[in-house]
């Protein structure tokens, strides 16, 4: 398939894909709100806050898509920037719970009351204001990924060897955001939440508009992801992600488009990671942990590398998949299941669901037009470039 | 037997003797102090302790320590004291004899915090003299804990019997740290007490010199010049302490680290089940043990000799199976194979949970690798140092493997050049088979190490796995002096940051410059060398 191509087809498939989210943000909340509790077509609130978290979790993988399905860079470090985005959205939640807490101090959250401190760390200043709090979501991830790229891409770290520090990176966050005089709270992190912008968390209310919200930002999520891989500088990503070098050599600063790409992905994982936060009620250390980053990346294994629907759609069936499969008396069986989509996907399904359904439906429409041109577009389609010796 | 007459009467004669002395003969001096607890008068009874620990007589020990947990009971209408034994009988203590019960009359013999240290002094002391080297050894040293005066005499005693090395500089120590204290020793004695602390040259001892309180002059610049000679070798034991520590801990990390360097720089592939091998070889050690155990319990010591080679078929059996079933097909995907391979550590991670239970299995340390010895200030423990001296081990095969066999041959030329190597003649698919049968086996291996020093359990693996990839991209893949150099850099510095930053932070930094260091040097400390442009 070539870049040409990948586009056209892609094309339809957003289309469609932006209609039924759109459709899903509208209407889960609404049926939700309006219609009777027990009725057969109402969205019990459990479930309007288990898709919110799926919806979460697919503006994830849509910033991991971008920068590994468009740009070569496998991150496992991804985990870290969501994590980042909702300490930042848990910091101004715990803020805003004033004199509710345990120990009713109105400035330190209970947990630093625990500890015995006297006064507010100062980066826990301006977390009080909702605007503040926000603008952290998108500058913490954003500068960490920044600083991180720009040291990891000007040095030329690809590969294996970027995935591997990726991981300790996280690793390193995790380590840190356990110990207590973090100023974090600890391995407990923060919960508790009692309000956002004046709403309470729990109220039915406030989890259908989190939940359009989060269906909003995936949509404006896919729109910017789109009109980067689109554009001309998408192309350049595409061309680093298939022969690096060879961009270089044609003039390309291939380390500024990878740190650009890099840091507008973080950003995107904070800005989920804010989402998911007060739609779970807590963020702690685990969600650091390295292998969350490499699950989220199987997602976009199974979805489909380099289809930014493919993305978000896996997202969504693999996590499904868990909730459905560790409820029930198969749960002991679930990490043979997930472990065995790793190896099968990889294995039998390197494209992906929609990245093989795109490739089978370009091949029979083609097949059925011109027979002879068929044969060059099943082939490559989103490859690594080979390790050299 | 005749023959065995002499020995007979000699025996008789032991027990008539023994039980001679048992009797009571006379109402000596230590009857009449004995008698005085009777009185309960703190005065008489501090008389009666010292009176009775200095009598040599063999009630002594047990009235004294009943003293102190108020065992000691006194009638005051008889004057008859009792020690009632804490399995509930009572003994008369005068006498020794044992009595059928106390009479209801006697009362605890009181105690006051004065008379409790020199009933504490009075036990150090009675104990300094005990037929057992250990007890001696212990008072001794509870002694030069205390530093009590009273306890001079007997230590002086004791020294004076004293035979056994250790205890008697133990003594020697003690002494010195009662006359450093005593207000009225000679300058002397207290010059000759700190040279004694000054040899002795730990932590304790310094605590003593800085906190003698006021001393002649000459005795303060002597301290002062102790102190500073003390500080100083402490400064050096606890470097060494940290480099033991530190290449302890880098020969696990590079035992945990040298299979995936194998199949890091022959393949390019990145194993994420590595630790999992790991893993696999310590179960494997568990599943030895227990057959041991269950049915031929004299091999337990050889256990682990048996496991060595069976966790490396275990694993390379294995390993073989992976990259022929797995891996194979993903040459050339490098990111694809991590992924692939950190899908079959969840596998094997919930096939060991499934089979052998999500709990710590027990691994037991043989005889030959349980217990340590002291260096100096600093303790050596045999499992730590049987590991580094089997990673050691480990490491001199390979290479030699590498640098002798057709093997290595092999793999060296693949790992140069695959092309050409296949060019060559080289069957490089058999070659990347047994490489990571290799690599494998040995991590097996080095889980028989670990299970002596970690958890056996499913998570053990995945503890390694981050730290095995850290030590590998720092030393540089391709060399096996890099990971090694790479494993004892990362094990020392962190055991050195360590008591600077604390454990937790250590690591951090650890982590935050290796990601440093890559920037620098992208393909780590001993890269190949190559004029390809993406190496």
């Amino acid at each position: 398939m070539t870049p040409h191509m990948l586009t056209r087809s892609l094309d339809r498939g957003a289309t469609i894909f932006l209609l039924v989210v759109a459709a899903l943000g509208v209407l889960i909340p609404l049926s939700n709100l309006l219609l009777p509790a027990g009725s057969f077509l109402q969205v019990p609130t459990y479930l309007v806050a288990l898709w919110g978290k799926y919806v979460c979790y697919a503006i994830l993988a849509l910033a991991i898509d971008l920068i590994w399905g468009y740009c070569g860079i496998l991150s496992l470090g991804h985990g870290a920037f969501f994590a980042l985005g909702g300490y930042a959205m848990g910091m101004y939640l715990m803020r805003q719970i004033g004199t509710r807490g345990v120990y009713g101090n109105p400035i330190l959250p209970d947990f630093m009351v625990f500890l015995n401190w006297q006064k507010l760390p100062w980066y826990w200043y301006g977390f009080d204001m909702f605007w503040f709090a926000a603008l952290m979501v998108l500058v913490v991830p954003g500068l960490l990924a920044f600083c991180f790229g720009w040291l990891a891409f000007r040095s030329r770290v690809t590969g294996v060897y970027l995935s591997i520090i990726t991981q300790a990176m996280t690793y390193a966050l995790l380590l840190a955001f356990f110990r207590n005089d973090f100023g974090f709270g600890g391995n407990n992190g923060l919960t508790d939440f009692k309000d956002i912008l004046g709403f309470n968390v729990q109220a039915e209310g406030t989890r259908a508009a989190l939940f359009a919200l989060s269906c909003l930002a995936l949509i404006i999520g896919f729109l910017i992801c789109r009109a980067i891989v689109s554009s001309k500088l998408g192309k350049v990503l595409i061309a680093v992600r298939d022969a690096e070098s060879r961009t270089r050599f044609l003039g390309y600063r291939v380390e500024s488009y990878k740190l650009f790409v890099f840091t507008v992905s973080a950003c995107m994982a904070g800005v989920a990671g804010a989402l998911y936060v007060p739609q779970v009620g807590i963020i702690n250390p685990s969600e650091f942990a390295p292998g969350n980053s490499i699950e989220a990346v199987i997602w976009v294994a199974v979805g489909g590398r380099g289809t930014l629907v493919g993305a978000a759609l896996g997202a969504v069936v693999v996590n499904y998949a868990k909730t459905f499969f560790t409820s029930g008396v198969l749960a002991p069986y679930w990490l043979f299941m997930l472990g065995a989509l790793f190896i099968l996907v990889t294995l039998l399904l390197p494209k992906g669901i929609v990245g093989t359904f795109n490739a089978w439906w370009d091949q029979s429409k083609e097949k059925s037009t011109a027979a002879s041109a068929a044969s060059a577009a099943a082939e490559d389609g989103v490859t690594e470039p080979k390790m050299a010796e | 037997m005749p023959a065995n007459l002499p020995a007979r009467l000699c025996s008789l004669l032991l027990s008539l003797l023994l039980i001679a002395f048992a009797l009571p003969a006379f109402a000596g001096p230590f009857e009449d102090a004995v008698a005085k607890f009777a009185n309960d008068d703190f005065s008489d009874t501090e008389e009666a302790v010292g009176v009775i620990a200095s009598s040599g007589n063999k009630l002594a020990f047990p009235i004294i320590s009943a003293l102190q947990d108020g065992r000691l009971m006194a009638d005051p209408d008889s004057k008859k004291v009792y020690v009632t034994g804490t399995d509930g009988k009572s003994i008369d203590a005068a006498t020794g004899e044992a009595v059928a019960s106390v009479p209801d009359s006697a009362s605890a013999v009181r105690l006051n915090n004065r008379l409790r240290r020199s009933v504490d002094a009075a036990l150090g002391s009675l104990t300094l003299q005990s037929p057992d080297v250990g007890t001696r050894l212990q008072a001794a040293q509870s002694v030069f804990k205390s530093h009590e005066e009273t306890a001079l005499e007997a230590v002086d005693a004791a020294l004076a019997k004293e035979s056994n090395k250790s205890v008697k500089t133990a003594l020697g120590e003690a002494r010195a740290a009662i006359l450093l204290f005593k207000s009225d020793a000679t300058e002397v004695e207290k010059l000759e007490a700190v040279a004694t602390l000054k040899a002795r040259g730990d932590q304790e001892a310094m605590a003593l010199l800085t906190g003698m309180g006021d001393q002649p002059a000459s005795v303060t610049k002597a301290a002062a010049s102790a102190i500073s000679s003390i500080q100083s070798s402490l400064a050096v034991w606890s470097t060494v302490q940290n480099a033991w520590y530190g290449l302890s801990l880098g020969s696990v990390l590079l035992l945990a680290a040298i299979g995936l360097a194998i199949t890091f720089g022959v393949m390019g592939v990145i194993n994420m089940a590595h630790g999992e091998m790991v893993m696999i070889g310590a179960y494997t050690t568990f599943v030895v043990q227990e057959v041991i155990r269950t049915r031929y319990p004299g091999l337990f010591d050889y256990s682990l000799l048996i496991a060595v080679p069976l966790a490396f078929l275990v694993a390379g059996a294995i390993g073989v199976l992976i990259e022929r079933s797995i891996i194979r097909f993903l040459y050339g995907r490098p990111l694809e194979t991590l992924l692939a391979t950190w899908g079959l550590s969840l596998v094997l991670q919930q096939a060991v949970r499934t089979m052998f239970g999500p709990t710590n299995r027990e691994v037991g340390n043989p005889s030959w690798m349980s217990g340590a010895f002291e260096l100096g200030q600093i303790t050596i423990t045999y499992n730590r140092l049987w590991i580094l001296c089997f990673t050691l081990a480990v490491f001199a095969i390979l290479l030699a493997m590498l640098r002798y066999t057709a093997l290595g041959l092999e793999m060296r030329a693949v790992t140069q050049n695959r092309r050409m190597a296949a060019s060559m003649g080289i069957a490089t698919s058999r070659v990347d088979a047994l490489t990571f049968g290799l690599g494998s086996g040995i991590a097996g291996i080095a889980g028989v190490a670990l299970s002596q020093i970690d958890n056996v359990s499913p998570n053990l693996g995945q503890s390694y796995i981050i730290d095995s990839f850290m030590v590998v991209v720092f030393g540089g893949v391709g060399n096996l002096w890099g990971t090694l150099v790479g494993a004892f850099t990362l094990g020392i510095a962190n055991k050195f940051l360590e008591p600077v930053a604390g454990a937790v932070l250590g690591k951090i930094a650890i982590l935050v410059l290796i990601i440093l260091f890559i920037q620098k040097r992208p393909r780590g400390l001993f890269a190949l060398k190559g004029r390809a442009v993406e190496a």
